[in-house]
């Protein structure tokens, strides 16, 4: 099993689009796909029209009296399951400070059952900078970064890079790519291209800000289904193709890794 | 998608349309799956979901064996077409409450170049996990089209208010094409679960049953498409299995049972003139032999002069399958002498076999001319006149027959009890120094015994028949393997001089046969020294008691 996380410490970036979007195309590939929506805001399960609750709410899961196995919901695609929402999540840093052992890894932990069921996991996770972030930067294979063409994201970028190549371990590999990009502000053009071609983590990429994006929220399904071939859905597809084909090589990722030491305070340098 | 909740068929399939009504079934279907969607609609929303997984138009073609060997392991086999080759699938059955629904997958593979709708043998079948498991089950019988269908699936989302699938409804539309009519099959409904939505699977499941015209499917589509041409599973056997009962006046006993005989010989005739297995043919000669016994045994309740006509016919048919026959035993037995062989490698035998293969094939052609002779079409319907005669003649129940007449169970408990006699009688004559012909005769006697049981089973005690059977079975293979064994070391002998006259004769595949030929002697050796032990078993004081207890309890039960 291969686990994506979208993860931005700012809200609104665009996650849950790319979170939904890319699940959707790993299922119509035929893997078979399971989306976590970590956000108690339950932007992921109302997209897929699935109600945001989980029995016994996230202390259950957390606590491993109820497997994830059991609260797993079948979207309407094939080979695409969804873990809900719940409420309850909004606590989730108290239920993981709450475990006994390796609370930055319990998410990792929660999820290895399901690592024969699965091909793909993805975990759209709450902008915050907290222990489930944490927990999800030590569970995922690849980070998801989308981020607005501006000088400041690409700050906290460069942070959250440093901060993953602390850890001992495994360490996720970042992928960034610019979301909510506007063709028409010469800003956000010229960021998009020096960036791309200055630094391999950056996908040349580009998720347009458009409204058939917002209007998911309508169609209550991911746009790469229901209108699959509009120019958003076309950069998705064109961004999960390079996910899955173009991974980048041993030393381009070495490049990425700055030496840093790992600890929640590293992460709070982030803010 | 997800375990299938439940199966349930729409009625109103074949043969269901009112009178006078020629009903394309299709129209009856659409009808009665509108009524099953109203029966949904208060609780469900319900959108067609176009091109989902699975749904499209599929023909199958179920394969068997013509004695329905995989049936018989409660398997089944279909070859599902494609345009670019199609592959086999194999499913046990393991319906709910036995009933024969179509089941988990236990095998599948690819086949291309496969032509379903001709016979092949199972070992003809590309490498592959299904003939893995199925190659022993049927050799060396080969697989015959059983039944081919059409189906076309579509599928039906169930949502709940948020305009969610919660379960979906599979609709199957079959059809069934024989002979250039198609005919309509009930269409079965399947509840289909997506996970996380069990209740309302089962909701959905709940409303369903209770849809007008809808029931539970019982049957697997097989039998359902079997059905539909007057057929079903497993409708062939070639053992006796005639409908007698023990008040039946005598006559009209051997007349059924003969006609009985007379169905499984012309159900043969077909694959033993195509050639498609060695065992049409085998099945057929069994089906004489049983005759032929039939007649010499009880023939003579049967009116004056039809024995004495039709026994020669019958022997003469019986004398032309066994040529062919023979030269299959041998061809059929050489792998497995060829795995014994020890000084003498397998490869050397290959000029026998070839030798075999052609005398095989002309020895077919001769028979397969005599099949299809007037004398033995004439054989045949005649015969069947005569037994119908025999056995309508007495049905009408006239009230108490004026003079006593024999009944069926008078006639198998006298007729197996004096044939007993003669098989204690000249098997307990036997010595160590008796002669072969002493037990080639026993077992002549063991098989008219055989034969007379098997007759009238269905006049004897289950078990008690079963553990008499199962000893003369016993004893009777060993009676075989001495007697065949010397015969086929004769006909080695035999094959040998005419391989040589034909100049087909390497001296290692002679050398090769001459192993094989003491293979042979060794088995009959072995089978002369089990010999006491297993007749004591069958027909000592014991065994002497379980018999005259099974031919009493038919008697009495009357």
């Amino acid at each position: 099993v291969k686990i994506y996380a979208t993860y931005n410490i700012k809200g609104g970036v665009g996650k849950t689009t790319a979170a939904v979007n890319l699940a959707y195309l790993s299922a119509n590939d035929g893997n078979r796909t399971l989306l976590w929506d970590l956000d108690p805001q339950g932007a992921a399960s109302f997209l897929f029209r699935i109600k945001p609750r989980v029995k016994g709410g996230g202390r259950a899961l957390i606590r491993g009296t109820k497997t994830l196995d059991a609260a797993i919901k079948g979207t309407d695609f094939d080979d695409l399951d969804l873990l809900p929402a719940d409420f309850t999540y909004r606590n989730m840093d108290l239920l993981l400070g709450g475990t006994n052992t390796k609370p930055t890894r319990r998410i990792a932990q929660l999820l290895r059952p399901l690592a024969d069921e699965y091909d793909h996991v993805f975990l759209d996770c709450p902008p915050s900078i907290s222990l489930v972030s944490e927990n999800v930067m030590h569970a995922a294979d690849v980070l998801l970064v989308p981020i607005i063409p501006t000088t400041l994201s690409l700050r906290t970028l460069d942070q959250l890079t440093e901060f993953v190549a602390g850890f001992n371990g495994h360490r996720p590999e970042v992928r960034a790519f610019f979301s909510m990009a506007d063709r028409r502000k010469k800003l956000h053009r010229e960021i998009i291209q020096d960036l791309s071609s200055e630094r391999a983590m950056v996908s040349p990429t580009a998720i347009p800000s458009l409204s058939v994006i917002e209007r998911m929220s309508v169609e209550r399904a991911p746009v790469t289904a229901f209108a699959p071939r509009t120019q958003a859905a076309r950069a998705y597809r064109t961004l999960w193709a390079e996910l899955t084909s173009a991974e980048p090589g041993p030393a381009e990722v070495r490049a990425i890794r700055a030496p840093a030491t790992a600890s929640s305070e590293g992460l709070g340098r982030l803010a | 998608m997800t375990p299938d909740l439940r199966d349930f068929q729409l009625d109103g399939g074949v043969g269901e349309a009112p009178a006078g009504v020629r009903a394309s079934g299709t129209h009856q279907a659409s009808d009665s799956i509108s009524a099953v969607l109203d029966a949904l609609a208060p609780a469900f929303g319900i959108v067609p979901e176009r091109g989902a997984a699975g749904s499209g138009t599929r023909r199958r073609t179920w394969l068997d064996t013509f004695d329905w060997r995989l049936n018989r392991a409660g398997l089944a086999l279909t070859y599902e077409h494609a345009r670019h080759g199609g592959r086999l699938l194999l499913t046990a059955k393991t319906g709910r409450d036995g009933t024969s629904q179509d089941g988990t997958s236990q095998a599948e593979q690819p086949a291309p170049g496969w032509q379903p709708r001709r016979p092949a043998l199972a070992e003809d079948l590309p490498g592959g996990p299904v003939k893995d498991r199925i190659a022993k089950l049927a050799a060396p019988r080969a697989l015959l089209p059983v039944v081919t269908t059409s189906t076309t699936v579509s599928v039906n989302r169930l949502t709940n208010p948020d305009g969610k699938t919660v379960a979906r409804l599979i609709v199957e539309a079959s059809t069934v094409t024989h002979a250039g009519v198609t005919v309509s099959l009930p269409a079965r409904l399947t509840i289909a679960e997506v996970r996380g939505y069990p209740a309302q699977a089962r909701r959905a499941a709940r409303l369903l049953a209770d849809a007008p015209g809808v029931a539970p499917a019982t049957r697997s589509l097989m039998a359902e498409a079997l059905s539909a041409l007057r057929r079903h599973p497993a409708d062939y056997t070639n053992s006796v299995d005639a409908e007698i009962t023990a008040q039946m006046p005598a006559p009209v006993a051997v007349a059924t049972l003969l006609l009985r005989l007379l169905d499984t010989l012309e159900q043969n005739v077909d694959g033993v003139i195509r050639d498609i297995d060695t065992e049409f043919l085998h099945d057929l000669r069994v089906s004489v032999r049983r005759t032929r016994s039939a007649i010499k045994l009880l023939g003579d309740v049967l009116p004056a002069g039809l024995a004495e006509q039709y026994g020669p016919e019958f022997k003469w048919l019986g004398d032309l399958t066994t040529p062919t026959r023979d030269l299959d035993v041998h061809l059929l037995g050489l792998p497995a002498m060829a795995e014994q062989l020890r000084a003498a490698s397998p490869e050397d035998l290959e000029p026998f076999r070839a030798f075999l293969a052609r005398r095989r094939a002309r020895e077919f052609k001769t028979l397969a001319t005599a099949m299809r002779s007037p004398r033995f079409r004439t054989l045949t319907d005649h015969w069947r006149k005569a037994l119908v005669e025999v056995r309508d003649a007495a049905t009408p129940r006239r009230q108490k027959a004026p003079r006593k007449q024999k009944t069926a169970a008078e006639l198998a408990t006298t007729r197996t009890a004096r044939v007993f006699r003669k098989v204690t009688a000249q098997g307990g004559a036997i010595t160590n120094d008796s002669k072969p012909e002493s037990l080639h005769d026993l077992r002549k006697r063991c098989k008219e015994l055989r034969y007379l049981l098997e007759f009238f089973a269905p006049l004897y005690d289950p078990v008690a028949y079963k553990k008499v059977v199962g000893d003369l079975k016993q004893l009777q293979d060993c009676l075989g393997e001495f007697q065949d064994s010397e015969v086929q070391r004769e006909e080695i002998r035999v094959l040998a001089d005419a391989m040589l006259a034909d100049r087909a004769a390497p001296a290692a595949t002679l050398l090769a046969m001459g192993e094989i030929a003491a293979q042979l002697a060794e088995s009959q050796v072995q089978a002369r020294a089990d010999f006491s032990r297993r007749f004591a078993r069958f027909a000592g004081p014991e065994g002497q008691q379980r018999v005259r207890t099974l031919l009493e309890e038919a008697v009495s039960t009357q």
